[in-house]
This record gives structure tokens, C-alpha cells and sequence, in this order.
């Protein structure tokens, strides 16, 4: 094959794949930050924590119960999210009514004790998280060869993200949310559990993250910071794209991704900056972010 | 004489540090239309969003058929068959104008039927697709009052609803105001325009100062017109 630009397009086409993966990764993590900020209207520092802790669960299934990846799908999600539960029910529901500066203060406290403890526990270098057998190996595709698990990881997260937005604007329950999120008085006086309805979206946003920390383990490696460095990349993906829109999410973490992809092609010394450059040109012309509503 | 429907006495209620309501007592029977008339910040939103439950705090005591409402969260009250309309009428602009049709859920059996919200609304109709704000106002004050008949709910609670329209709308509110009062609806309403409260209701409460001060039957109306322009300064 003809070389792209002046580019191998084996090395092209690698680089595409890992932007779309990390990519994957931006909008899941996203997505969760601006479900959880929508209707709570805290910024969840978290996150990335949720994350890794994900991966670790994970983990621990595997290592210490023997359980393996895909019931750490589901297993994960749902044990990490309901930590996220008992997070928003004995301490995020007193924050509501105060500026959004304490929901991320106590967040990021929370943050920084869960790492410190998987910290103490496990020691900062990273544990390895074998692919599932089903996964292994790669596709010979013609123009790339790509390895089977992180095609996988691209195809299941965008099916999540998809899903996730179909609930959330198309459907009954998501009607609920909208509307929570606009006015959860309002709501509440026509008789829906709003505090519960709150509660449960924590939840699952936290769950979003584990499941993504689960996708992750297999790629990198499973380490106690795995989430504080990539979450400092999401919270400038967030900026980009605006907390107001879940499509925005979405888009901006994928399309994210693939432009780091490409940087590492054409000027790789700027691989790792180029999503903070694009924060700040876009903070200049669009400070609401490029899907965001002003609030 | 039955007990009221809704029988509220030595209602307070506070936004954080402010005392806003001080002792409001009322009474509303089934199947009245009733009026809380009164100034501007005399207390008659905060006392719809009291009984509701949507205030910052409250005290005194809130009872809907015979059961005391006052410490029960505003989901649960509204479950016992109440629906409030707001006076900023509250239609979501994320939701299109079905979504917000449909939102409020159920409460009780007896609701009115989509169709018949369409037959008096027929606006509405037309505009299902459309983004909830997208809506005229007099259009969104229909929404915001059809979508809570839709529930089941006999006590209903609107807040101003003729604010800011055109008279035609008003006359169209007013036609259906009767309508539901007909169907057996009980309702409490807030206004400043009398006239057109005087054309819905059978009693008025007057408000000053986040007190009930007075309240006037209708057929009295005419005879206490006097004071009537004293309490609301028109
Ligand atoms: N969210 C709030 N926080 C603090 N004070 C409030 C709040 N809402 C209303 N108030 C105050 O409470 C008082 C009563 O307001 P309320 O809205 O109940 O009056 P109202 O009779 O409905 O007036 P209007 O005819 O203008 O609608 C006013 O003095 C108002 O300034
Ligand atoms: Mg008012």
C-alpha cells in the first residue's frame, strides 16, 4: 500500500486505532461526568478513582475469587457503583444547594483517599490483567492488523455510550432526568422520587466509570493512578465539549481521541498537549464549550 | 358542614433565613373553585408551593382529606392527589411538548384522557413535535395545565394562570377552569386579576403580608368592592 502522506498507513492506521481507543475511553468517562453533573450539579473528581477502581475490582475478582472478565462486566459496575450510592447518600446530598466549588473540593478529597488506600495496598507499579481467551489474538483487516481486544473495547463503548444516550433523550425515564435536571422541584411535585431518582444516577455514573476502568485493565496496566492521569485529560475533554449535551460527550471524547491519534503521526512532540491546546482555543472562542449551554 | 379537602391552618414557611408565611388558615371543599387574591409578595405562590411541599421549610399544618401532609416530602404529597401548576408554568425546554405532556406520572385513577386534554387545547395538538419552549405563552400555559389533568389528581393548584395573556386566551382559561369545575375538579387558584376570578369562583381568601386576611363569597363581591380595591391597591 501506498504511504499516506508520507506515512506508512500500517503506522497510520495504528495510531488511528489507539486514538479511537483512548477516545472510547474520553467518552465513557465524560459521559458519566456530564450525567452525574446534569442532575447533581457537582463536578465529580471521582471519577478517575471510580475508575481505577473498576480495574481493580476486577482485579481482585480475578486473582482472589477466580472470576473472570465478563462477569466482571457486570459484577463491577454494579459493586463499584454502589460505593458511588453510599458516597451520595451519607455525604454528596448535603452539597447540593452550595456552590458547585464543594461537591468538587469533597470529590476530589474522596479522590485522593481511594488512591491512597489502593496506594498502600497494592504499591504504585502496575498489575497485569490478561485479555479474556475469546479476545485474543487479531484480525488481519487488509489495510491493518488489528488486535481483537481493542476492537472490542471500540465497539462495546460505543454501544454503551449510545445506548446511554438513547435512554437518556429518547425514552420515558430519560424525559424524567431532563427534566430533573431543569427543575427538580417541579418534578418532584408531580410526584417522582427526585432524591432517589439523584441517588441512582450517581450510581450509575460511577458505574459507567468502572465499567470503563474493566474495559481498561486489559490495555494498560491495573495501578493505583491509572485514573488521576487519565482523568485530568477527561476534565479537559469536558471543558471542550461542554457539560450540557450527552451527544457532546460523546462526540468530543472520540473525536478527541483520533485527532491525539493523528498528532502522533504528524508531530508527535505535541501528542500529549494538543487536547490542553484545543481546551484553551476553544475556552478563548466558546467558553460555554463546543456543545455546552451557558448556565 | 363536610370536612374541607384541604385544610390549611397556622401555615409558616421560610426561603432560608426568611419568614415568609406567618399562620395562613384556609379551607378548600370538594369541588369548589376557590381564589387567593392579594398583592404582590402578599405570600400566594409561597403558600401553593407550601402546600406542595416545595418551599424551604415549613410549619403549621397542611391536611388533604383529613390526612396531615405537613412533614411528608413533595413527591408523596403530590401522590395523594394534588398537582400544581406554577406561575413561571414550568415547561422543560430538553422535552418536546408530548414529553411534557406526558411527564407528570399517574397518581390516581379518573384522570383525564390525552384526547380530551387535545379537545380543550386543540393548540396543543398541533404542536407535539415542537420544543416545549418553542410554545407560545398562552400555548405553554396550556401545556402546563393540561399535562397536570392528565394524572388523576382532583385537587389542582394553579398559580396565575391568566398572567401576561391575551383576553381571548384568558376567556379560553376561563371557559375550561368551569369546564373542570364541572368534571368535579376542586381548585385553588391564585390570581390578581378579580374580574376574571370573580367570573371562576365561589369564594376568595385575600393575602397580606403572608396572612389570610379576609375571605369574601362571591356573590359578595360587589357589595365588599371597596375593600377590595384597598386590600389589592387597584
Ligand atoms: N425563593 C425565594 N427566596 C427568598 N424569598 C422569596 C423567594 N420567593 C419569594 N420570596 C419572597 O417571599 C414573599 C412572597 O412571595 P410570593 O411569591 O409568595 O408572593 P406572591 O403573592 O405570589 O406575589 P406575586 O403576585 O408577585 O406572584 C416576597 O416578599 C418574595 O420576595
Ligand atoms: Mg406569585
Amino acid at each position: 500500500m501506498p504511504d499516506i502522506f508520507g506515512i506508512p498507513p500500517q503506522a497510520l492506521f495504528g495510531q488511528l486505532l489507539l486514538g479511537l481507543i483512548n477516545g472510547a475511553f474520553y467518552a465513557l468517562l465524560s459521559l458519566g461526568l456530564a450525567v452525574i453533573f446534569g442532575l447533581l450539579n457537582i463536578i465529580n473528581f471521582t471519577h478517575g478513582a471510580q475508575y481505577m477502581m473498576g480495574a481493580f475490582v476486577a482485579w481482585m475478582l480475578l486473582n482472589w475469587l477466580g472470576v473472570g472478565y465478563w462477569w466482571a462486566l457486570l459484577i463491577v459496575p454494579v459493586t463499584v457503583g454502589l460505593t458511588g450510592i453510599l458516597i451520595e447518600r451519607t455525604m454528596l446530598h448535603r452539597l447540593y444547594k452550595l456552590d458547585h466549588l464543594y461537591g468538587l473540593l469533597l470529590t476530589f478529597g474522596i479522590a485522593l483517599i481511594i488512591q491512597g488506600v489502593f496506594r498502600n495496598q497494592f504499591g504504585s507499579s502496575g498489575l497485569p490483567y490478561g485479555i479474556p481467551a475469546q479476545l485474543r489474538g487479531g484480525t488481519d483487516l487488509g489495510f491493518m492488523f488489528m488486535p481483537n481486544y481493542r476492537g472490542w473495547v471500540v465497539v462495546v463503548s460505543l454501544v454503551v455510550c449510545l445506548a446511554t444516550w438513547f435512554v437518556i433523550e429518547k425514552t420515558k425515564l430519560g424525559s424524567y432526568l431532563r427534566a430533573a435536571t431543569e427543575n427538580p422541584a417541579l418534578v418532584q411535585s408531580f410526584g417522582i422520587n427526585v432524591p432517589r431518582m439523584i441517588t441512582l444516577t450517581y450510581g450509575f455514573g460511577v458505574g459507567l466509570a468502572a465499567f470503563t476502568g474493566v474495559l481498561a485493565a486489559p490495555i494498560y496496566q491495573v495501578s493505583p493512578l491509572m485514573g488521576a492521569d487519565l482523568i485530568i485529560i477527561v476534565f479537559a475533554v469536558v471543558v471542550i465539549g461542554g457539560m450540557g449535551s450527552i451527544m457532546g460527550s460523546i462526540l468530543t471524547g472520540f473525536g478527541l481521541g483520533i485527532i491525539e491519534g493523528l498528532t502522533k503521526v504528524f508531530y508527535p512532540e505535541a501528542s500529549s498537549t494538543v487536547i490542553f491546546v484545543i481546551m484553551v482555543i476553544v475556552l478563548l472562542i466558546k467558553p460555554a464549550g463546543l456543545f455546552g449551554r451557558a448556565r | 358542614m363536610a370536612e374541607a379537602m384541604l385544610s390549611v391552618s397556622g401555615l409558616n414557611a421560610w426561603y432560608g433565613e426568611s419568614h415568609i408565611l406567618h399562620g395562613v388558615d384556609f379551607q378548600v371543599r370538594e369541588g369548589e373553585v376557590v381564589t387567593l387574591l392579594g398583592r404582590n409578595g402578599a405570600g400566594k405562590t409561597t403558600t401553593m408551593k407550601s402546600v406542595m411541599g416545595i418551599v424551604g421549610s415549613r410549619k403549621g399544618s397542611v391536611k388533604f382529606k383529613g390526612t396531615e401532609t405537613i412533614s411528608l416530602p413533595s413527591y408523596a404529597i403530590a401522590r395523594q392527589g394534588i398537582a400544581f401548576c406554577p406561575e413561571e408554568r414550568g415547561i422543560f425546554a430538553s422535552l418536546d411538548v408530548k414529553e411534557n405532556l406526558l411527564l407528570p406520572p399517574a397518581v390516581a385513577e379518573g384522570g383525564l384522557s390525552v384526547e380530551t386534554i387535545f379537545e380543550l387545547f386543540p393548540n396543543l395538538k398541533e404542536r407535539l413535535a415542537s420544543q416545549g419552549t418553542k410554545l407560545s405563552g398562552g400555548e405553554q400555559q396550556m401545556l402546563a395545565i393540561g399535562r397536570i389533568l392528565r394524572t388523576g389528581a382532583k385537587l389542582l393548584l394553579l398559580d396565575e394562570p391568566t398572567e401576561g395573556l391575551a383576553p381571548v386566551i384568558v376567556q379560553q382559561i376561563g371557559r375550561t377552569i368551569r369546564r373542570l369545575k364541572n368534571e368535579g375538579f376542586t381548585i385553588l387558584l391564585v390570581e390578581q386579576n378579580f374580574r376574571f376570578a370573580a367570573t371562576v369562583a365561589d369564594r376568595h381568601y385575600v393575602m397580606e403580608h403572608g396572612r389570610v386576611v379576609d375571605e369574601i363569597a362571591n356573590d359578595a363581591l360587589e357589595a365588599n368592592m371597596e375593600k377590595l380595591h384597598e386590600y389589592l391597591g387597584v
